[in-house]
């Protein structure tokens, strides 16, 4: 993976002591709040409800072993030993002290991590689909452009006051595992005539007004990715509506100005600065690439793997829900849930993450990643090592076998912590997950895709679940309202509302009406929630969500 | 005929641990919304706010939220602003612990 640079270290350790001593002044009230804020904003911390939050970037998703035992230990120096996985790739923690930031930041910056632009009008961290590298359906690892983009993009002076912030994903595969089409701007790297290029989205996102990005261009080379991508952050950077943040984002640009408007602007500013680019970037694509080669991975055999799989039914199931191809055939990409059910949604504890970083380091080829979708991965493990991996991560309440699951439910953090929400998310995700573990159906309920944000920027990405749960404040009572048919892949939908929202006393016995009725219609077992929803659409769903006015209906 | 003016409290974060608190009647901050000052009139309530904005040193984002009065002192009467008296619902953290 990626290493800094002499220039990297010197730019995070300047900013770590420039916000030492923004912090200084804030305590010893030189600097009002209205002052701080945009300094703290620019380094990653929050204040919500309770306490500060401190959100740290991982770009696309990468760490290795040494840097989440760091995250481990600022965890439990400075926190209150958990940390929280975020659909962003990120963590966040959720209780640090004022006068301790300085010191948190310098314990990332140890390891090469740091805050910066993990909030504000800026572009944000880069993410890319979590199996960059390790899938076997993958045409060239993302990572690479990402890492480009995130050097690119770091402390751009052009965009660092943008109309709003601004978030760019990549994928390497045609099946989209990182949402590129909820992005401000979505790649995909796609071959053509042997040559590596990519398919550029432009204008999605979730938040108050959901959009579906669209394609912008079928195909632009690597070598005018990154200018490219600077002229539609730059043609956006004037068009993007200022006087209103609600309509500040590129997919309101998009819409309003249309696509091809949009194409024709991007072109011309692409003709005016591509031949700013001298080449540089590619040369430090070049060597970004190298520091992304794959691990060497011995041959290793399956031996064992089946008798393990036989004589364990545990270990079987998880097997069954937690791996996923790898692109060498002994081995394997895991999933490791942070979604035990009655669990919160993508927190892990330090001796958690230690744990994680241990197996990363003995058997994963010194490599973690976090999910969208709020898990962790071990991108290369041989197949022989699983039962090892699978009995250690037992130990620690890691080996959930839910991956894809119900229970594998995306919640923000909703209003237990964060300062913008409208209603509480965590619960009800927990609520829901216990609810179906206690009827022993979510293996034969089967893939679906709860999604639940307590508010309506989506966070909790559910504009995209297969079933969304949206908390908002209906006149002072926390209310429930459900959407039914979204689709984060590359088949991306945007849900659909069902009707009323429910009260928190009604939602969890609503859901269940939903999927106990999903399984009623459903041809096959194999036939899941969304292919049925697609075939059948809202109405059969309405009435198991709403019997009594269905009833009220029929007899009037 | 005027809208009547709903009782407030003014609250805001600490600033070295972002902890809710309340302002009381002697001007201390405190962590337990009980020992506020209830404010039962706007421009009192008004005055409040600016005197607590000025206070930077010692807390972040004054705002005035709405309250009862109960025999045991000020209480909200919006979940926003009663879970603000707790901490989260998932972990046993924040002033819950703390009580």
């Amino acid at each position: 993976m990626y290493s800094y640079n002499e220039f990297d270290e010197a730019f995070v350790r300047t900013r770590v002591a420039q916000f030492r001593g923004q912090v200084e002044r804030r305590v010893d009230g030189s600097l009002t709040e209205d002052e701080f804020k945009p300094l703290r904003l620019m380094n990653g911390l929050y204040l919500q409800l309770h306490a500060y939050m401190l959100r740290v970037a991982i770009p696309y998703g990468t760490l290795n072993s040494g840097q989440m035992r760091q995250l481990a230990m600022i965890a439990e120096t400075f926190d209150k030993g958990y940390g929280h996985f975020t659909t962003r790739q990120n963590i966040q923690y959720n209780w640090p002290k004022l006068p301790d930031v300085p010191d948190i930041l310098e314990a990332l910056a140890d390891v090469e991590m740091h805050a910066i632009q993990t909030s504000g009008n800026t572009i944000r961290n880069v993410t890319a689909d979590h199996f960059a590298g390790a899938a076997a359906d993958e045409v060239a690892d993302p990572r690479p452009y990402a890492e480009l983009l995130r050097q690119w993009s770091t402390d751009h002076p052009e965009f660092q006051f943008l109309p709003r912030k601004f978030k760019i994903a990549v994928t390497g595969s045609a099946q989209d595992r990182a949402v590129i089409a909820a992005h401000d701007i979505g790649l995909q790297l796609v071959e053509r005539d042997g040559e590596i290029g990519f398919r550029v989205l432009v204008g999605g996102g979730l938040g108050r007004t959901p959009m579906i990005g669209k394609e912008i261009s079928a195909y632009v080379s690597q070598a005018d990715i990154l200018p490219y991508c600077e002229a539609i952050v730059s043609v956006w950077n004037l068009l993007g509506r200022r006087d209103n943040k609600y309509k500040a984002r590129i997919k309101i640009t998009v819409h309003e100005h249309g696509i091809d408007d949009i194409r024709a602007r991007v072109a011309e500013r692409f003709a005016q600065i591509k031949p700013s680019f001298s080449g540089v970037d590619q040369e430090l694509l070049a060597e970004i690439k190298t520091a992304f080669a794959p691990p060497a991975l011995p041959v290793r055999g399956t031996d064992g793997f089946e008798a393990a799989k036989d004589a364990n039914p545990a270990f079987r199931s998880w097997c069954d829900t937690n791996l996923t191809a790898h692109k060498t055939a002994d081995h394997a990409i895991v999933s490791v849930s942070l979604k035990k059910q009655g669990a919160t949604p993508g927190d892990a504890s330090a001796a958690q993450m230690r744990v994680l970083a241990d197996l990363a380091e003995r058997y994963g080829h010194d490599e973690l990643r976090v999910s969208h979708e709020q898990n962790v991965i071990l991108p290369h493990i041989a197949m022989a090592d699983l039962q090892e991996v699978y009995a250690a991560l037992r130990a620690v309440e890691l080996a959930t076998a839910n991956i894809g699951l119900i229970s594998d439910i995306i919640a923000c953090p909703g209003m237990d912590y964060c300062a913008l929400a409208t209603a509480r998310s965590i619960p009800i995700a927990q609520q829901i997950a216990t609810r179906f573990d206690e009827l022993k159906l979510e293996h034969d309920v089967g893939p679906l895709k709860i999604k639940i944000s307590g508010c309506i920027n989506a966070c909790g990405h559910h504009h995209v679940g297969h079933i969304g749960i949206l908390g908002l404040d209906r006149a002072g009572v926390e209310n429930y309202q459900v959407t039914l048919g979204g689709d984060g892949t590359q088949d991306a939908a945007i849900g659909e509302r069902a009707g009323p929202g429910f009260s928190a006393d009604e939602i969890v016995p609503a859901i269940e009406r939903l999927v106990l009725g999903y399984m009623d219609l459903r041809n096959a077992p194999e036939e899941t929630f969304l292919q049925v929803y697609r075939r059948l659409g809202m109405e059969p769903f309405k009435s198991v969500l709403y019997p009594d006015k269905i009833g009220a209906r029929d007899a009037a | 005929m005027a809208k009547q003016f709903t009782p407030k409290v003014v609250t805001a974060n600490a600033l070295l641990s972002g902890d809710a608190v309340w302002l009381t009647e002697d001007d201390r901050w405190t962590g337990y919304i009980a020992e506020a000052e209830l404010l039962m009139d706007e421009a009192h309530a008004d005055v409040r706010l600016i005197e607590a904005n000025m206070r930077q040193a010692e807390i972040s984002g004054a705002y005035l939220a709405d309250a009862k009065a109960t025999i045991h002192g000020p209480l909200p009467t919006h979940f926003r602003e009663d879970f603000r008296t707790r901490g989260p619902s998932n972990y046993f953290h924040g002033k819950q612990s703390e009580a």
